[in-house]
């Protein structure tokens, strides 16, 4: 290695200088979701990756890794796999999106029901 | 199609200076684009909801009157789970952004800036000041979680910064400015062209252009003109300036130098200067000093024009001018907020530009929308990325 070589996975991952805000009490809840949605990231490269291999072989009997790297799909591809996309994220998140929907509901307590319906 | 989706990081336009992003690496942009998307879209308006239903009726219970500042949502926000929980998700989201473009860039920065070197060494274009100072308003904090901002180098003369910022605009923008994240550039061309027809500026200059996506479309737009493209960071020119000789834009000048400061050039010396996304990263004292620079070296009939997003106007709602400030506290964007609060027509004024010569218009990107979807707008819009701007600019009466 030269003077000029870099270690290049130590150094992207350095930090932006700059407090980061605190979003959750416990410190461990911000480094945890951080590593859910590094993981979650991940989850959705394997699937595009598998994607790949699957319209490859459709079209091939056999593939290399050269030909997954060289792979771009067209735009009906494109559009399918950023469905794919959407549809992956729609899911992991659900929890937001649904506490989102119960915002606008405004629904009681379950009990309320219970005893609601106790008397009809 | 009925659901917007992002265009796959693959349909870019490949230009000699752009990093090779493996599969796996392009993978994770096309996560981050959607992830974006779903983030500003999906979930965004649960904040209003947020407010509405739950952090205003607080408020005022405890406080007897609405909030009367837009600090005052904040801090309030600050504390509900759900917004708590969407700006985590969205910090993230920007942190994965500059990691994983990192990733990319670093891995192959050997051939980077071999490349960068064939395309700069011995170009007059490319004028490189090692005396211009870093200005304190870039060193706070780096700006958009970029680590090393736009001055960072990982060794001398390299690339890194600028090659990382040009990678990662399709993930925050999700492709909304288009193959070569020009869309901006691309709009002000066709704005100048309507407003002014057979109009030909003979000089123009962009100040702050980083790796000049939006000034390379002015230099091929205007192929008579000579476009100047200023910054004070050195390595962000470096690959903008290889990058727009890869472009085939010949004539712009790539030149290390500080907007405040503009005393290489004389008086009336442009037709047109530019700053596109650029004045909320100054800093107080800095921006009027930048505009009274502006007003001296443009040419009588000469065109200014600062596209930003909107100002923050009294009429503006509270909660709106609170959303649209995320980016200030979240994102490392320290001068955006008050930036936002000035009136940025007085600050023009006192510039030396009179309030009856100033307008006002709105600039949307210009992308080619048989592969990339049309801005957003409306709800959707993600504010602080948004393909869409707010134009203050102003023609400089004829002499």
């Amino acid at each position: 290695m030269s003077d000029d070589d870099i270690d290049w996975v130590d150094r992207a991952g350095t930090r932006a200088k700059g407090r980061r805000p605190a979003y959750f009490a416990d410190p461990a809840t911000d480094r945890t979701l951080s590593i859910v949605m590094a993981v979650m990231a991940e989850v959705s490269v394997l699937r595009e990756r598998l994607d790949t291999v699957e319209r490859l072989l459709e079209t091939k009997g056999s593939i290399t890794r050269a030909d997954i790297e060289a792979y771009a799909p067209d735009r009906t591809a494109g559009e399918e796999r950023g469905l794919a996309t959407k549809a992956y994220i729609a899911r992991v998140l659900r929890a937001v999106q649904q506490d989102m929907e119960a915002l606008a509901a405004d629904d009681p307590p379950v009990m309320h029901w219970v005893e609601e319906l106790a008397k009809k | 199609m009925t659901v917007a989706i992002p265009p796959p990081y693959t349909a870019l336009t490949r230009h000699g200076m752009m990093p090779r992003a493996s599969h796996d690496e392009a993978a994770r942009f096309n996560f981050l684009a959607n992830l974006n998307k779903h983030l500003s879209g999906t979930l965004g308006p649960g904040n209003k909801l947020a407010y509405d239903k739950r952090v205003r009726p607080a408020f005022r219970e405890q406080l007897g009157r609405d909030p009367e500042h837009r600090y005052e949502i904040r801090e309030a926000m600050n504390r509900d789970p759900y917004h708590a929980m969407w700006s985590a998700l969205k910090r993230n989201s920007m942190e994965m952004r500059q990691h994983n473009g990192r990733q990319i860039v670093l891995r192959q920065l050997d051939e980077l800036d071999a490349q960068a070197r064939q395309y700069n060494e011995g170009r007059a274009t490319l004028e490189l000041d090692p005396a211009v100072q870093v200005p304190p308003y870039q060193t706070a904090v780096d700006i958009h979680c970029m680590p090393g901002s736009y001055h960072g180098e990982e060794r001398r003369g390299d690339v890194s910064a600028g090659a990382n910022y040009d990678v990662g605009l399709f993930a925050t923008t999700a492709g909304g400015l288009g193959g070569l994240s020009d869309g901006g550039g691309q709009a002000l061309v066709e704005w100048a062209k309507a407003e002014r027809p057979g109009w030909s500026p003979r000089r123009i200059l962009d100040i702050g252009a980083t790796v000049g996506h939006n000034a390379v479309p002015l230099a091929l737009g205007f192929p008579e003109a000579e476009v100047v493209a200023i910054d004070t960071a050195g390595p962000v020119l470096r690959y903008g300036h290889a990058r727009a000789q890869a472009l085939g834009a010949r004539n712009i000048r790539f030149v290390q130098a500080n907007g405040e400061d503009l005393s290489r050039f004389p008086d009336g010396h442009f037709d047109w200067v530019q700053t596109t996304m650029f004045l909320h990263e100054l800093s107080g004292q800095a921006l009027p000093r930048l505009m009274r620079e502006a007003w001296r070296v443009l040419a009588p009939g000469g065109l200014i024009l600062n596209l930003e997003q909107p100002q923050y106007a009294p009429e503006m709602p509270l909660y709106e001018q609170f959303i649209r400030d995320w980016d200030a506290f979240n994102n490392n964007e320290p001068f955006w907020s008050s930036m936002h609060a000035f009136d940025l027509k007085q600050v023009m004024r006192e510039a030396g530009f009179p309030l009856d010569i100033q307008f006002q218009t709105g600039v949307r990107a210009v992308v080619d929308e048989a592969i990339f979807p049309p801005a957003p707008a409306g709800e959707a819009e993600d504010h602080g990325r948004a393909a869409i701007w707010h134009a203050y600019g102003a023609w400089k009466p004829a002499a």
